[in-house]
């Protein structure tokens, strides 16, 4: 069963949840799709092991083959080659690794290689295995390591995707085949707000969903009146504690500490695996 | 007339850092703001910005089959690098990257290239100043080139009014619109909270800013949370040449003002209030000084 | 010399805009004869990647050298390895960049000059 924990605005409590569900289950594979930000590793006591880097094809041009024809340029829908008056020139970070160029070029002088834009790290603590994924500083595309990331994990046991932030490509990716998604929200006005966007997102892929209220407070019932509106169940809500916030802040998930939140949080499991696998 | 650009950031996300900019922008002499967090744009709902005129952000094309000349040959299922195709032939909207490598290979020519709205954008008024922002659609990537449609959109506010200040609330993270977002701004100021995580996320936008050399300051917000965190974050950041700013503290007025839709600084004199007045007041100071620098 | 300048009108009188990469059309000019022609900028349809496109516009061009305003990283790196000069941070007419450009007055830009101005 995957289960993707994601919400629309970051720093409302995905990482709180996602742990929180892992540290319950007896075995779990979690994996940390927020290759820009991952944090879950913080709370397991580090990042593990490397599994491998991660690459992405680039194309490179074999020059003694080149005509100059411009043919891959002109086709290229992402400027990431430039044909000159006596050579090509790939713009790296450009490149999406689609094809199209090699497709057209009439001599066959187009090849790919492989470029490195970050890692796969494995951390095993109880019944958890953590895998993270690490975007390199500098690079412009998330996407392809979370691909990876799923590749590598597969689709068998209990799977918990610890989804980005927004409801950008990365988090499309990391959320589109989950059996279940929980969307973690604040009553904030910038909670609720961002909250329509991922639940907006969250229909368009068709996954079936339900909220988690982190940060919990009386004093912004908009919250509870769109929930209500729109027919989202909430199956737990956590308080605005100062104690949990502490545990956090040291790297401590409250789950460890506060045993009222093991029962807690098993009830939540139960409740998200009875929902049904797709 | 040279613009001045501070960009905020957070590395990762609700540590305070809209809330940190709505205030600026009250505080500060004559800006333009620009929320370049499209994913997620949240400074509006404290801003309450009027919204003059947008238009429609067209990204990356997408592939389109016309089933009428389609003979399910398969070619460009097996093409596409983006398992954008099912096997019946149905292009995936989302998954599409708009590379246009199936159109190639087809051999019926039943696939074309069509445009899709990525995203929207929006120049507004505020009764700060002008502000441009932009909002992304759903499982849409280059958000990094919307953020610069932003940027840019800023500069022109910027030049048609003679203003000399852009404030740009930054997205999350260390990727594409990350990227977008830090080029080109004289200064970035991180809001760091002191967790362990927040740590770890303010050191990955450093190393960013340090990649395109932005220089770099920060502040720990609500820093009463864990103040021997917030220490080891000051201290690392010292060691990196990031420079440090007055701590904020924890207050309950960051939300009050959030719920009743206005700046913290507008909502009353809290040491919340005092520590933002002194922090504008310190940013505006390294941000002069910064630019000096590049000019000299 | 033949020189591209990124404008959104049609002869020499038009303005040179800003923004290299995604201007309307490119004034090609002869800057001996003052023979011109224009041409629509083909990077205007692209998601990303226009500096690239526009860049690769002006090669195809054959132009020696480039007056803008502003040109982003990526493509002054092109222009930058096709050998072609870039004068940027140039408003005014087309005229009036031509002229600057002759009296060499109009500085020639070591790096790239707007969105990434603090490195690359």
């Amino acid at each position: 069963m995957r289960i993707a924990v994601a919400s629309g605005k970051g720093g409302t409590g995905k990482t709180t949840v996602a742990l929180g569900l892992a540290m319950v289950a007896e075995a779990v594979t979690l994996v940390d799709c927020d290759v820009e930000e991952p944090d879950d590793h913080i709370f397991l006591g580090g990042r593990g092991d490397l599994v491998e880097e991660v690459t992405i094809p680039v194309v490179r041009v074999d020059e003694t083959a080149c005509t100059l024809c411009g043919e891959c340029a002109r086709v290229c829908a992402y400027g990431a080659i430039a044909v000159l008056k006596d050579q090509v020139m790939v713009v790296d970070e450009m490149c999406h690794g689609c094809g199209a160029c090699g497709i057209v070029c009439p001599v066959d002088a187009i090849f790919e290689e492989r470029r490195r834009i970050g890692e796969v790290w494995l951390r095993e603590r109880g019944g958890i295995h953590l895998y993270t994924g690490f975007l390199d500083v500098g690079q412009p595309l998330a996407t392809p390591i979370i691909t990876r990331l799923k590749a590598l994990v597969g689709r068998e046991g209990l799977l918990i995707y610890d989804s980005p932030p927004g409801t950008a490509c990365p988090v499309v990716e990391t959320v589109r085949d989950a059996d279940h998604c929980i969307l973690v929200t604040e009553p904030t006005p910038f909670g609720l707000f961002d909250l329509t966007m991922a639940v907006d997102m969250i229909r368009e892929l068709d996954v079936p969903f339900d909220v988690v209220v982190n940060r919990d407070r009386d004093d912004f019932p908009d919250m509870d009146d769109y929930l209500r509106a729109e027919g989202i169940q909430v199956l737990m809500r956590i308080p605005d504690s100062m104690e949990i916030a502490r545990l956090y802040s040291r790297g401590v998930h409250f789950v460890e500490e506060m045993p009222e939140w093991r029962e807690r949080f098993s009830d939540l499991l139960v409740k998200v695996i009875g929902g049904g696998v797709r | 007339m040279t613009v001045k650009r501070l960009l905020v950031m957070s590395g990762k996300g609700g540590t305070g850092k809209t809330t940190v900019v709505a205030s600026f922008a009250a505080l500060a002499d004559r800006p333009v703001m620009a929320d370049c967090d499209v994913d997620a744009p949240d400074l509006h709902l404290v801003l309450d910005p009027d919204l003059v005129s947008s238009h429609i952000y067209h990204g990356l094309k997408v592939a389109q089959v016309d089933h009428e000349l389609c003979t399910l040959c398969g070619t460009c299922v097996s093409t596409c690098r983006f398992d954008a195709i099912s096997e019946d032939v149905h292009v995936d909207a989302i998954g599409c990257e708009g590379c246009g490598a199936c159109v190639l290979v087809c051999p019926e020519i039943a696939i074309t290239m069509a445009e899709r709205v990525t995203g929207e954008v929006y120049s507004s008024t505020t009764r700060f100043g002008p502000m441009a922002h932009a909002r992304l659609r759903a499982g849409e990537e280059a958000s990094g080139k919307l953020v610069m449609e932003v940027r840019k959109l800023a500069d022109d506010m910027a030049k048609e009014t003679g203003r000399t200040l852009e404030i740009i609330d930054g997205p999350p993270g260390i990727g594409c619109p990350a990227i977008s977002a830090l080029s080109g701004v004289d200064a970035l100021l991180i809001v760091a909270e002191p967790t362990l995580s927040g740590r770890q996320g303010m050191e990955r936008v450093v190393g960013l800013a340090q990649h395109f050399n932005i220089p770099a300051m920060a502040v720990v917000n609500r820093s009463d949370l864990n103040q021997v965190e917030a220490t080891t974050i000051e201290q690392w950041c010292r060691g990196q040449d990031v420079r440090v700013m007055d701590r904020l503290p924890y207050d309950d007025a960051a939300t009050d003002a959030m719920i009743a839709g206005t700046t913290v600084v507008e909502h009353g004199e809290g040491p919340l209030a005092k520590a933002l007045r002194t922090l504008w007041n310190d940013v505006c100071v390294a941000l002069d000084n910064y630019c000096q620098e590049v000019k000299g | 010399m033949i020189i591209g300048i990124p404008t959104s009108g049609n002869d020499l009188s038009a303005d040179v805009e800003q923004r290299f990469g995604r201007c309307q059309r490119f004034l090609i000019v002869d800057s001996g004869t003052m023979d011109f022609h224009v041409v629509d900028n083909s990077a205007l349809a692209m998601g990303g990647g226009a500096g690239v496109r526009a860049a690769q516009q002006v090669v195809d061009e054959g132009v020696e050298a480039v007056i803008a305003g502003e040109v982003g990283p990526k493509a002054y790196e092109v222009l930058e390895r096709a050998n072609i000069k870039v004068y940027a941070r140039v408003t005014g007419t087309v005229r009036d960049a031509l002229d600057l450009v002759r009296s060499d007055m109009a500085k020639g830009a070591d790096g790239p000059t707007g969105p990434a101005r603090h490195g690359r």
